[in-house]
């Protein structure tokens, strides 16, 4: 099975013959009529196994899952996150999520992890967690994003690391960490490594077996985590890492760290950072007017969010969105809702979900609302 | 059937007074009261909303499935052609698989229908299908501009494609003595046709289009001509090597025999006797009952087999598709039974006949209107001339 896609079999499958051959729909939509884990272009992976981290019993258990790729699987750098695409059971819908890779920078068809925490409010997450089985396929996109570790631990720029994360921001700091004590990183030339972790409650704690052994052993590496009310602050930063605005830090976490932690930072530039979108839902009213602002976030204008259509609050802030039949049944202005609460005018059908396809003539914002026009 | 008893009654005693305001000058037609208009448009959106809701791993399974006979069908007829005695069964083969894919899978995955299960192969932004129309061209064309302007004389260019004088409306000229043989023709050629419908040729030569409005259309066009011409005429008759003239015929072949099964169900579904064209004067502010009212009234339906129903991609059942045209069509048939009772409930024609009436009723329109005269609307349908149903 490995062998049908493996080079040289995967360049005669990407070639433009064989594309020609499969045109329009392509070579993938003919391999997985026969082995889903067949693929040329796309990539998709098979659950191997499925662990949970957290002691926790309750609000938001946290589960690894190890993932074993289709060959056309690039590889990841130590930091990135993947879009992963979940058939919903029962309800046919896929649903797509982008969740950090937990294991060290993989090679191309490597194997791989994602440690998810199961979100109440996340349909992707929880079922990740909680309702998954190894054996099961998901899809994935390449890996993606620039919060990367940038540089090789061969050959060092400078003699500190700082990580500085909350929750499960935790993840791509981990990959970094793992893959600079997997190539040969163990501290002895002179280079520190702080990481320094937020996270509710010892039990809530993820890898924390691991981190504490990390903690233990002679590699160079300091590992401070703290629990609870214990909050971030400049203060105790600095008596943990002095010069900490020159050090390269990368930071993750909960918007409340961010902001901290940015604040501290002030104009400097060694910091990196990653958010969590926060894809929580908004409690809806009725078809009252809603505050909230709406957002088209191409052309970078918005306005306060009415009860008409997007479609109409985008041309009346003169913006010329494409649009055909105007009432929900030719698909030609059919957007991306990047982030927001929205409702069908047509069904009364509210919807939370990021990066989501809406026909933009028969939808409204309910509160803040992004579209990508 | 629908009662034409009932239905006469209605139409002799459509109150005038309605008759003032565009938006319930169609409804007077048919003898509804702009209330009954209302109710009607209510019963509709309720069918939706209920469809809508419904949604789920049955639909998926359903078009997952077609979708993998399709393919089936498509790799086996590609590999008979190496077996030269097999070449009917090759031809019967490919074309069954383009048949599929233009119709279950491609009109309908296009209409957005499926848009709803997030998955990327059956998404309507990025599906383009078998034939030699850019799916991105044909879905402004067709989603959008015949599905939004249906029957209405002047915009909605499915009436007559451009090409053919399909209602009494259209004004005669000598051009139209052919018509017969143009519609032979266009369905010989009913790929192309569709494919070059979005020049809108006729509208060039009448002067209302500039030839510089077709220029962003070219290379869209073009690269899937070549790309359907490759591969069907070259590629795949090519890797056959000395049976290269016998694969060629046989793909060729089977995109004929793909046209002319999807010409007909189109023409089935908007051409018999008793469909009803607007003019754009009574379709202007039009309510969403109207709206309804006219699709219905502009569409007609086909009997059969659930194999046949398959085989047109549920475009027998045009007027259910016509009113939902964004819903799986695998819903229609079971959607079909309600929107009957509605309509015989409001005492409106429900067009629908077996394939063979349904074709000859279109044939006779076709030769009808090739010579002039008939201008006035079309008489309402008398009990004889009225296609019945089975």
């Amino acid at each position: 099975m490995t062998a049908l896609t493996a080079e040289p079999i995967g360049r005669v499958l990407r070639s433009r013959l064989v594309a020609a051959l499969t045109a329009p729909h392509g070579v993938d939509r003919y391999l997985e009529q026969f082995n889903p884990m067949w693929a040329a272009h796309e990539v998709r992976a098979r659950i191997v196994d499925i662990r949970r981290e957290t002691s926790a019993e309750g609000d938001a258990p946290v589960a690894t899952l190890t993932l074993r790729p289709t060959t056309s699987w690039r590889g990841h750098r130590a930091g990135q996150h993947v879009l992963v695409g979940v058939e919903m059971p029962g309800a046919a819908k896929r649903l797509t999520r982008a969740f950090s890779i937990s294991s060290a920078a993989s090679a191309p068809g490597d194997e791989f992890t994602l440690t998810v925490r199961a979100h109440a409010e996340g349909q992707v997450s929880s079922y990740l967690v909680e309702g998954a089985e190894p054996g099961e396929i998901v899809h994935l996109s390449q890996a993606r994003g620039e919060f990367t570790l940038s540089e090789s631990p061969a050959t060092p720029t400078n003699n500190h690391l700082l990580f500085i994360t909350g929750g499960s921001g935790i993840t791509p700091a981990m990959s970094m960490l793992r893959t600079l004590l997997r190539d040969g990183y163990d501290g002895h030339a002179g280079r520190r490594v702080t990481f320094l972790h937020y996270a509710r409650s010892l039990e809530d704690q993820i890898f924390a077996d691991e981190l504490a052994a990390i903690a233990e052993a002679d590699n160079g590496v300091t590992v401070h985590l703290r629990h609870g009310d214990h909050r971030f602050s400049e203060f105790e930063l600095r008596r943990l890492v002095p010069d900490y605005a020159d050090v390269d830090t990368w930071l993750c976490g909960p918007a409340g760290l961010v902001e901290l932690v940015t604040d501290a930072y002030r104009d400097s530039s060694r910091l990196r950072m990653e958010f969590f979108k926060p894809s929580v839902a908004r409690a809806a009213g009725d078809e009252d007017d809603v505050d909230g602002v709406v957002t088209f976030a191409r052309s970078a204008v918005s306005g306060a969010a009415g009860t008409a259509t997007l479609l109409e609050q985008a041309e009346e802030l003169g913006l010329r969105p494409e649009f055909g039949c105007r009432m929900g049944i030719c698909f030609s202005c059919t957007a991306t809702k990047t982030a927001g609460t929205t409702r069908n005018v047509l069904t009364g059908e509210e919807s939370s979900l990021p990066d989501e396809e809406i026909r933009i003539c028969v939808t409204r914002p309910v509160g803040d609302c992004q579209v990508d026009l | 059937m629908t009662t034409n008893s009932t239905t006469t009654a209605r139409r002799t005693a459509a109150p005038a007074a309605n008759e003032d305001t565009p938006h319930s000058r169609i409804a007077a037609r048919v003898g509804m009261t702009p209330e009954q208009l209302q109710a009607f448009g209510d019963e509709m959106d309720a069918i939706r909303q209920r469809v809508i809701a419904d949604l789920g791993e049955e639909d998926a399974t359903y078009i997952r499935n077609v979708v993998k006979a399709q393919r089936r069908f498509e790799v086996a007829g590609r590999a008979l052609f190496y077996l030269p005695p097999a070449w009917p069964l090759a031809v019967a083969s490919l074309s069954i698989s383009k048949i599929l894919d233009n119709m279950e899978i491609g009109h309908n995955v296009m209409h957005g229908q499926y848009d709803w299960m997030g998955d990327p192969a059956l998404s309507s932004r990025m599906f383009d299908w078998d034939t030699v129309c850019p799916g991105e061209q044909w879905k402004y064309s067709h989603n959008y501009i015949h599905h939004t302007f249906t029957n209405i004389v002047g915009k909605d260019r499915d009436v007559g494609y451009g090409i053919l004088r399909m209602d009494p409306d259209q004004k005669w000229h000598p051009y139209y003595l052919g018509n017969p043989v143009y519609a032979l023709l266009l369905m010989l050629l009913f790929e192309w046709g569709v494919a070059l419908h979005d020049l809108e040729v006729e509208n060039i030569v009448a002067g209302r289009r500039s030839l510089a409005d077709n220029k962003p259309l070219y290379p869209g066009l073009i690269r899937k001509i070549r790309r359907q011409a490759v591969k069907d005429y070259l590629l795949f008759p090519a890797l056959t090597g000395p049976l290269f003239p016998l694969t060629f015929a046989g793909n060729a072949t089977a995109n004929l025999i793909r046209n002319i099964w999807a010409f007909n169900i189109i023409f089935c579904g908007h051409f018999p006797a008793g469909v009803a064209s607007f003019s754009v004067e009574e379709t202007e502010d039009e309510s969403r009952g109207q709206w309804y009212l006219r699709q219905l009234l502009g569409s007609a339906n086909i009997t059969g087999s659930r194999l046949f129903h398959l085989m047109s991609g549920n475009l027998s059942h045009q007027i259910e598709h016509h009113l939902f045209p964004d819903l799986p069509a695998r819903r229609y048939p079971q959607i079909a039974e309600e929107v009957r009772e509605i309509c015989e409930r409001y005492g409106l024609d429900y067009n629908t006949g077996p394939l063979h009436r349904q074709l000859l009723s279109v044939a006779r329109k076709i030769c009808r209107l090739a010579l002039p005269g008939r201008r006035s609307p079309e008489p309402a349908p008398t009990p004889a001339e009225q296609p019945l149903a089975a």
